[in-house]
């Protein structure tokens, strides 16, 4: 079984004192800690081999580019992607999803396409979708969500049909926690030939995630939720499809061969990395993913779904608790304090040193789903520990005793 | 652990009385019927919402009514805000305004003159929280610009 105590250790922000109390936090499915290897790699680049990729020719441009093309790979590897080629370093999972709304989409859809998304989706797996559609003339449809915010999948055969060219869907919730069952929306995407792109900035930090047992087309996800640093994001991408899409941003390291009326594109996967890419960031999210390697992901989510279940028996014993989602569940609540507005609960729980996050988690269909204005959510990640729940508890039960007016 | 001693002071600096008296039974919560100037916002950040509405006759606001959804500090900011604003004239709800802004940056003094209002001046100190304070207030200044 995993130490999360152990592994807190690795973590140097989490030693402090935050309003008189030591820091407890809950906040990582917005961004997650860095653990010490991560910031001594980015460190190491700058302080050893800071140089530009792929074209400096002396040492330190070679080492760096060696760098960098190994944390590629080391991605690849964890997610099971058949090669390098296939993994595209963006700046963050929206990126990722923008890349195929632009490169994919607009070179695939015309007016009368359907693209099929959830209603449960981060506002970054919606918007791009609702701009590629509005600058195609396809048309949005919408998953149907059971009351305890699941998606329906028992009448998928009438929203994935031959109209369908693209499904864009959560892998895990950032809201409601829901697990999507990824592989049977794949298989019926699959038999109309429709395209499918995962949301996988909740899943990869959390769980085994392996592209090729999922089959999934495109998977996007962010560094700074798996402990790299903020600037680095993935996209996985089926190289067919990737070879045949046109480039998403034009300029530096993405041509073979430019003249002043056109230009050749470079090769996979740099004819999707114009300019000079985040290095020291894809090194850094390299060593992040060692560093989870070498703790395991499915200990990781085994970890994480004890803790979620002892987070939920508990935040039901507080009275005037909402607790809001599916049973089975990624590693985070979203909850309710009677009427007390999630931004109070928040600022009451700072001053006690916990930090959870207090909003609409750019997710606002969700919220309108839900009927609420906002709630309050804590996520967990590999260094959070059963002390930091029962903190959270008597944190909520202080912030009821001081606004004295919840049930 | 005993959590009455263990409320940080801080809270008690932010949570005024009289905010959270406001917030539990927020006074001018409604609707005008033929409101003079009507302003809704939203804070894109919290979803936070308000509509406020005016009635002006000879340059001065005769009633503030407010709608909406948010945090204590936005409902109770409105609250007190709507009750000091009945009976002043357009320049001085613009002065009120420009006192209630500077109050909001820390300067604490400007908000004095403000009554009930001056209980929201340790909101400075969340700086997070600023912008709740703040959302009726523009509505207000919206709703100036409209009647210029």
């Amino acid at each position: 079984m995993m130490d999360a105590r152990r592994i807190r250790r690795d973590f140097p922000v989490l030693e402090q004192m935050v309003n008189g109390r030591p820091l407890v936090y809950l906040d990582s499915a917005a961004t997650a800690q860095k653990p010490r290897p991560v910031i001594e790699a980015v460190r190491r680049f700058y302080e050893e081999y800071n140089a530009n990729v792929h074209r400096a020719i002396h040492t330190l441009g070679e080492r760096a580019t060696a760098e960098y093309e190994e944390a590629r790979r080391k991605v690849a590897r964890f997610i099971n992607a058949p090669g390098p080629r296939s993994i595209v370093f963006t700046k963050n999972a929206t990126e990722s999803i923008n890349l195929v709304a632009y490169s994919w989409a607009r070179g695939n859809l015309k007016p009368g396409d359907e693209i099929l998304v959830s209603p449960i989706e981060h506002h970054s797996n919606l918007v791009p979708w609702q701009l590629a559609a509005r600058a195609t003339g396809a048309r949005l449809r919408f998953f149907d969500v059971t009351p305890d915010g699941r998606l329906r999948l028992d009448n998928l055969e009438g929203l994935i049909t031959e109209r369908t060219r693209l499904v864009a869907v959560t892998h895990v919730s950032n809201v409601l926690g829901t697990i999507v069952p990824v592989h049977e929306i794949v298989a019926a995407a699959r038999r109309v030939g429709a395209v499918v792109l995962v949301d996988g900035a909740q899943s990869v930090p959390h769980m085994p995630v392996d592209v090729q047992a999922l089959g999934c087309d495109f998977l996007a996800f962010s560094g700074h939720k798996m402990g790299g640093p903020t600037g680095i994001g993935v996209l996985y991408g089926r190289e067919e499809l990737l070879e045949r899409m046109d480039p998403f941003l034009g300029g530096g390291d993405m041509i073979s061969a430019v003249r002043l009326e056109s230009s050749e594109w470079a090769d996979l996967p740099h004819k999707f990395e114009a300019g000079t890419p985040p290095i020291a960031e894809a090194i850094g999210l390299g060593a992040a993913v060692d560093y989870l390697g070498g703790i395991g992901m499915d200990q990781v989510h085994a970890h994480e779904q004890r803790l979620t279940a002892y987070a939920c028996e508990r935040l039901r014993e507080v009275p005037g608790v909402t607790i809001y989602g599916p049973e089975e569940r990624g590693g985070l609540v979203t909850f309710n304090v009677g009427d007390i507005h999630p931004h109070d609960l928040a600022t009451v729980l700072d001053q006690h040193g916990i930090a959870i996050r207090a909003g609409h988690h750019c997710a606002q269909p969700v919220m309108d789903w839900l009927g609420v204005p906002a709630t309050a959510r804590a996520s967990f990640w590999i260094y959070n520990t059963e002390e930091d729940i029962d903190r959270l508890v008597d944190g909520l039960r202080a912030a009821k005793e001081f606004f004295g007016h919840v049930p | 652990m005993s959590l009455e001693n263990s409320y940080p002071v801080k809270l008690n600096e932010l949570y005024r009385d009289v905010i959270l008296d406001h917030y539990r039974r927020p006074r001018n919560k409604g609707q005008l019927e033929q409101p003079s100037v009507s302003v809704d916002l939203h804070n894109p950040v919290c979803g936070d919402e308000i509509t406020l509405q005016l009635l002006v006759e000879e340059g001065r606001i005769r009633q503030a009514r407010f709608m909406g959804r948010g945090c204590s500090i936005s409902q109770a900011s409105a609250s007190m805000m709507t009750q000091q604003l009945e009976g002043k004239t357009l320049a001085e709800a613009e002065e009120m305004l420009d006192r209630f802004k500077r109050m909001m940056r820390g300067d604490e003094t400007a908000g004095e003159p403000l009554g009930d209002l001056y209980a929201l001046h340790g909101v400075a100190k969340f700086p997070v929280r600023v912008k709740c304070a703040l959302l009726s207030w523009e509505a207000l200044e919206r709703s100036l610009e409209k009647l210029r």
